[in-house]
């Protein structure tokens, strides 16, 4: 028997990927392209953001739409490789989308970053635009920073700001344990960590900084053991997804009971899995205030609304409406959806948030400026809870816009300059 | 560090004991029927999902004994009016097969219950920590996966060595023919083989969807590593399988807790290796990191220098 061949053959069909279509669409809409996982350890997250798009481009498509048509989200399965998205992008070009949407994996973005700019400078005449609305590598909007990548969420720098500040006022703590995962975020998490941690609170020790890789490990128990045994009382992580749903639940089995820092441990079957055992321990930073103890009437009108259409899912990215409704003011007052005119205006652009928050688009670097809020997960005072789990999010401080603005290193080349 | 050793072991016991569940059914269904099913996983993913549905309704409990069993009479269903219609064009035939059946499975996961991860949980009676250690607990929700799988190994071990089904099994292995003329229905048996194997992976789905969380990406995050187990303990080979499984579980949970690289390796024999050079990123690499790898690095060395696995009899 051919065994050996059987195995090679196996191991070429564990390489086949099977490609997600886009069926045909009718004309007369201005088409969206979204990249992210819609398969694997990560399709919750991407599959939630999908739908707020859906959601978000309903909102302005009621409101009379962009240029008198209808905003059109077409969803691209990335499988979260930066691979992937190449081949998915050559897709959304050649299907004449113009305006690209990602946000999950700053491996992702990096490579979707590139290019975009490779393909901009080859077709000066057929630009697109890359709208990054979750992907917070510092990197992006500072050494690397390009003139077509613009980035609707805080990045990680902006937010380790906020959570340094609140480690820093808790004198109790003095042993942290960073876990993050093995790629450009997590490194950029543990980096800023590290630096702002030294400045902010020189005594505190940093007993480990792990990384571990993403998606990819079953089951957390060896790690959490790991921080049991470093003597950390409290962790910082930036993990997502499953990796922090795993996280989640085998600190809770290990009893590990110190305070966690995290940037996404909410939602998206997070909160769920997190349960009674984090109440007041897990602490979150976000670019936009959870809807708790009470949202402002227009996003609590939203959420509802969300709900409604979508009751397993919830809106945890606030920044995706913020995102689309820029773009779609910017192509608005451009008077067309030609990328070199969308982008400079976008450019200094001014936007107030469902939740009345105002923000910029700083033209410097194309990181939107904007407050940044502190919340914890609990049961009290929860009107929205996540994963229909009576648990949620409330508000526990907030940065203003000023005091959230970080200097940038960018050096962009600007089209014409 | 006796703290992290002990915990270390006892959870590398549970993963490996929870692999042990999945490769015994793919490595009986290899040895039988010489068909490497792809689709193995995606029965113990489909375990997890049926539990969480049942547990809705019925408890836990009554779902930990029907959830296996209907899982056993899907895989037995595909064998009977799949892959014995396949098995006529050969092995490759068959292989192809079973990856369409795994994606096919995945897809229908995802259109029945969604995307997003369930919130399948341990049972109330079981969600306690057994004991604390120093100031680890260890839930009894794990002792309870550990005591479930050592409990199918002696079972499936009497099973096969001590019955009359045992008998006609093992004979099935190695010569279907001979026990075809002996009047036995081999077809059946290798359905029903299938059938048990798959009801394996739903049961070991069903325990460890509470753990390791139930999302349709889990046949995937185990899959790849079931092969290697499998392929590493010898095809075929229930044995082999089982000190795999352990090898690969402890193995696992030991290398995360290392933070040693080559470097701290070279700096014991008394070599300091450079910090600012071309290799740097290489020797300050920890164990820890490349952890999740080992599995695949053994396997690797283990077709090299022993083909047929460790207790496998044929070469791979």
């Amino acid at each position: 028997m051919a065994l050996r061949h059987l195995l090679l053959v196996a191991l070429a069909l564990l390489m086949v990927a099977l490609p997600a279509g886009a069926p045909p669409q009718a004309q007369e809409t201005i088409k969206i392209g979204y990249i992210d996982p819609l398969s694997g350890p990560f399709a919750a997250t991407g599959e939630n953001g999908l739908y707020q798009f859906r959601m978000a481009a309903e909102r302005i498509n009621k409101a009379g739409g962009v240029l008198g048509k209808k905003l059109e989200i077409v969803g691209f399965d990335n499988k979260v490789s930066p691979q992937e998205s190449l081949v998915q992008l050559k897709k959304v070009i050649s299907e004449g989308i113009r305006f690209v949407f990602q946000g999950n994996s700053s491996g992702v973005a990096h490579a979707i970053s590139d290019a975009v700019l490779k393909h901009n400078q080859r077709n000066p005449k057929d630009r697109i635009l890359y709208l990054n609305y979750s992907a917070v590598d510092p990197a992006l909007t500072n050494e690397k920073c390009q003139y077509w990548h613009f980035r609707f969420d805080a990045n990680a720098d902006m937010k380790m700001a906020a959570l340094t500040d609140i480690i820093k006022q808790n004198k109790k703590l003095t042993k942290i344990y960073i876990i993050g995962q093995d790629y450009s975020f997590g490194k950029a998490v543990a980096e800023a960590a590290v630096k702002m941690l030294g400045q902010k609170r020189p005594d505190l020790k940093i007993v480990g900084n792990e990384l571990h890789p993403i998606g990819k490990v079953k089951d957390f128990s060896p790690y959490v053991q790991k921080i049991i045994a470093s003597g950390a009382d409290a962790v910082i992580t930036g993990n997502w997804g499953a990796d922090m749903i795993n996280l989640a639940k085998a600190a809770n089995e290990a009893g590990l009971k110190v305070p966690f820092y995290t940037y996404y441990a909410a939602s998206d079957g997070v909160t769920a899995a997190i349960g009674a055992a984090g109440v007041d321990r897990i602490r979150l930073v976000h670019e936009s205030p959870a809807p708790n103890p009470k949202a402002p009437t227009d996003a609590a009108a939203y959420y509802t609304a969300y709900k409604k259409l979508y009751p397993k899912n919830d809106v945890n990215q606030p920044r995706i409406l913020t995102g689309l409704e820029m773009l779609a003011q910017a192509i608005n007052r451009a008077k067309t959806t030609d990328a070199d005119k969308v982008a400079a205006a976008l450019e200094g652009a001014e936007y107030t948030t469902l939740n009345g928050d105002r923000v910029v688009m700083r033209k410097a670097d194309h990181q939107l400026q904007m407050p940044i809020y502190i919340s914890v997960h609990t049961d009290k005072n929860i009107v929205f809870d996540y994963d229909n789990s009576g648990f949620g999010l409330v508000n526990e401080s907030r940065v203003e816009l000023d005091k959230a603005t970080l200097p940038t290193s960018c050096k962009m080349e600007r089209p014409g300059a | 560090m006796f703290e992290l050793v002990f915990f270390s072991l006892l959870n590398g016991l549970v993963f490996g004991m929870l692999l042990f569940l999945l490769s015994s059914g793919l490595t009986l269904i290899f040895g039988m029927m010489g068909v490497l099913n792809f689709a193995h996983a995606g029965f113990y993913m489909l375990g997890a999902y049926f539990a969480f549905t049942l547990t809705g309704h019925i408890g836990f409990w009554p779902a930990l004994v029907l959830a296996p069993p209907l899982v056993g009479v899907a895989g037995a269903l595909v064998e009977r009016h799949g892959l014995r219609r396949v098995h006529r064009f050969g092995h490759v035939a068959e292989l192809i097969f079973t990856f369409g059946v795994a994606v096919l499975i995945e897809e229908i996961v995802q259109l029945v219950w969604g995307r997003v991860a369930k919130s399948y949980e341990v049972p109330a009676l079981l969600d306690f920590p057994l004991f604390t250690l120093f100031e680890t607990s260890f839930p009894a929700y794990k002792s309870f996966m550990l005591l479930i799988s050592v409990g199918i190994f002696v079972f499936l071990f009497l099973v096969l060595t001590r019955t009359r089904a045992g008998l006609i099994i093992q004979a099935s292995l190695t010569h279907p023919s001979m026990v075809g003329m002996l009047g036995h229905n081999v077809p059946r048996v290798f359905m029903v083989v299938f059938g048990i194997g798959s009801a394996l992976a739903g049961l070991a789905g069903v325990i460890a969807g509470p753990v390791l969380g139930t999302f349709p990406g889990m046949a995937q995050v185990l899959g790849s590593i079931v092969f290697v187990v499998v392929v590493i303990g010898g095809l075929g080979s229930l044995a082999g399988a089982f000190v795999a499984s352990l090898l690969i579980g402890v193995l696992q949970t030991f290398a995360v807790a290392l933070n040693y690289s080559l470097k701290d390796a070279a700096a014991a024999l008394g070599i300091g290796l450079a910090a600012q050079s071309a290799f740097a990123d290489l020797w300050t690499v920890t164990i820890a990191q490349v952890a999740p790898i080992l599995p695949y690095l053994l396997l690797v060395l283990i077709l090299v220098v022993r083909p047929m696995g460790l207790f496998g009899t044929r070469e791979t």
